[in-house]
């Protein structure tokens, strides 16, 4: 284990050294840069050397292809909770809520809301059969009764597509980020997200990822804490005054309080909360936590302690929103009338206003952090459906778990350069599009399959298939044509689709496929897809036949 | 899973009865999250005024309890599943695997 230790911490240090290196650079440069923020990067480099120790940790321990998808099944209902909640909590949800409040006020809570309301449905409907039925990803459960091949590969490419468009807007998000808090180039920070996260996910798998994103769950919900209580200790614990100087410091401006107009379109609004709740319900990175834990009942645990954290999350992000709003006075904050580094930097700035260098630093850190541990979960989503879904089940049926642990860890550091080198290749892009389009894939694609596949026992192979790429290429086509793509990147004009997450008419447009070609299809494919549906549904609901957890 | 196994849990009523009600509950529960939440943005953009109520001192407009509402809500939904499905279903599962294995 010597050798491991040593190629782990070379990584780390091939990780660090660009930072070092910017650092130094940053304090003889001409200063258009941010100055080089020292308790940031030394409380990010504990981070790190502590992730790098829990990878260690994880990589003796992960033998099995169990061990490297799902952490041997291990895993409690409390720490995939956490797990669960830290996934969800990314730097883009953190960021970016509280920035929104910051700019819009309520309007901020109700995105938040449609965030949240998917996940006692996932409960209510899927995590135990989920657990009950799968092994390592949810394409297992999607293609249980049905032809393997053409429903792996929907289901596969549906999980690629999310997890690729997903990475895109974490690492250019990271890398902004990162040029802004420490001073570091965005080439260098895309880099080193990089190597870190190739090395957590193909020495540690799964136990390391999940680990990683526990850790960076505490230390984010601790920090919004500590911002949040701190905001209403200035504020007296009251509401009104909180809200009243926030008006104030909008020149008493009352709109901030009120609804402005987020949802003046209803089947905007419709389809914006298809898109958040049912995608959220289609997300692979997210799914695949649910074959951690050992059984049905720390499934549904799971979800009732990543609910409350979620919530909790929320109801913080926006008293934060409110605080910055409040708080956030002084020429040092701003460039003109807007925050440096724009309306999602508000969390940061507070942090600053509350407790100084040190406690930015302590923030910035947790940022960084949540973009590490995200990217990590994504990267070995992406790569158990490249090596689980389409190589062990398609490409090679009879691979040995050797051979298809090895195709894991080859497909990371795939996956990993991809996401190197998307995020420099989209630094300057636009990339707003890229999760209104990962949203509304996994709406339409991945998640209308596998919930069909639960519960309807007439669909059959050609329905999930013929449903599935239906819901997946007019999810893309509509993206395309929508305000984002049409208007804003391509400037072609009035966009075709006039909405920015078209999920109503997509999962319509899926759910109606797989009705139609399952109801039409009668070959004798259909009659073994039909037939093998009263099995899959006992065992769904008992957990006979399911996978345990791994003895060690 | 054999046709025989399939058979036999079918035909034993702690199975039946676990499905009825985990069934009911599941779907009842779904529905009235769906409800709150649909009815909750409905509200929004057909009544806009509603929301610029003032229901404490002079800033805090109703929109804002409603919203910690909705989430407290979605949360103690979760919590009441599963303290049902630990205490009956959970029961009733082992029950059924012991009939069986």
């Amino acid at each position: 284990m010597n050798s491991l230790l040593k190629t782990l911490f070379s990584f780390m240090l091939l990780a660090l050294l660009p930072m070092v290196a910017i650092a130094a650079g940053t304090i003889e440069s001409d200063g258009t840069k941010v100055p080089t923020n020292w308790p940031a990067i030394s409380m990010f480099v504990a981070f790190v050397g502590l992730t790098v120790y829990i990878t260690y940790w994880a990589a003796k321990r992960t033998k099995s292809a169990k061990d490297f998808y799902a952490a041997g099944g291990g895993i409690t209902g409390l720490q995939n909770g956490l797990a669960i909640a830290g996934d969800y909590m990314s730097a883009a949800s953190f960021l970016g809520i509280t920035g929104m409040v910051y700019l819009k006020g309520y309007d901020g809570l109700i995105f938040a809301i449609g965030f949240l309301v998917g996940w006692p449905i996932i409960l209510f409907l899927m995590s135990e059969r989920l657990r009950n039925l799968g092994k390592y990803t949810f394409t297992d459960v999607a293609a249980y009764r049905f032809k393997q091949t053409p429903v792996r590969v929907l289901a596969a490419f549906g999980s690629i597509a999310v997890v690729i468009l997903y990475l895109i807007a974490q690492m250019v998000g990271a890398g902004k980020l990162i040029e802004l808090l420490f001073g570091l180039d965005f080439d260098y920070a895309v880099v080193m997200v990089g190597i870190l996260i190739i090395a957590y996910v193909t020495f540690g798998g799964m136990l390391a990822t999940t680990w990683v994103q526990i850790i960076k769950a505490v230390l984010l919900l601790s920090g919004a804490t500590f911002i949040a209580v701190a905001v209403m200790y200035q504020m007296d614990f009251s509401f009104n005054t909180l809200f009243k100087t926030a008006v104030e410091q909008r020149d008493g401006d009352m709109s901030i309080l009120f609804s402005g107009g987020f949802v003046s379109d209803p089947i905007n609004a419709i389809s914006l909360g298809i898109a958040l709740m049912f995608g959220t319900a289609g997300l692979p990175h997210i799914l695949m936590r649910f074959f951690t834990v050992p059984d049905a009942k720390e499934a549904r645990k799971s979800v009732f302690y990543a609910t409350g954290f979620i919530g909790f999350f929320y109801i913080l992000a926006f008293i934060i929103g409110f605080g910055a709003v409040a708080l956030i006075v002084g020429g040092e904050y701003f460039a003109g009338d807007a925050l440096i580094g724009g309306n999602n930097m508000a969390a940061i700035h507070l942090s600053s206003v509350i407790g100084g260098d040190y406690f930015l630093g302590f923030i910035s850190a947790v940022a960084f952090a949540t973009i590490l541990a995200v990217v990590s979960g994504l990267t070995l989503a992406g790569a158990s459906a490249i090596s689980h879904d389409i190589y062990a089940n398609v490409i090679n049926k009879n691979a040995t778990e050797e051979q298809e642990t090895k195709v894991a860890r080859y497909a990371t550091i795939v996956i990993g350069a991809l996401a190197i080198i998307f995020g420099i290749g989209f630094k300057d892009q636009n990339i707003a599009f890229v999760v209104a389009l990962a949203f509304t894939i996994a709406a339409s694609a991945n998640f209308p399959v596998l919930i069909m596949s639960m519960y309807w026992k007439n669909m059959t192979t050609r329905g999930a298939v013929i449903g599935g790429w239906l819901g997946l290429s007019s999810a893309v086509i509509m993206v395309l044509l929508g305000p984002v793509v049409w208007t804003q990147i391509l400037d072609m004009g009035a966009a075709i689709v006039p909405y920015k997450f078209p999920a109503l008419f997509t999962v319509t447009i899926a759910f109606v496929g797989i009705w139609f070609f399952s109801i039409t299809d009668k070959s004798a494919r259909a009659a073994k897809d039909k037939e093998g549906f009263e099995a899959q549904f006992i065992r769904s609901q008992t957990g006979i036949g399911a996978e345990g957890s791994s003895d060690h | 899973m054999d046709q025989a196994k399939i058979e036999k849990i079918k035909s034993l009523p702690e199975y039946q009865q676990l499905v009825k009600e985990r069934t009911s509950l599941a779907w009842t529960l779904s529905i009235a999250i769906l409800v709150v939440y649909y009815g909750y943005i409905m509200l929004l953009a057909f009544n806009p005024e509603f929301f610029t109520t003032i229901v404490s001192g002079e800033y805090v407009s109703i929109g804002f309890p409603i919203g910690v509402a909705i989430i407290v809500f979605a949360f103690l939904l979760t919590g009441y599943y599963v303290k049902k499905a630990n205490d009956d279903f959970d029961e009733l599962t082992a029950k059924i695997k012991k009939e069986v294995e």
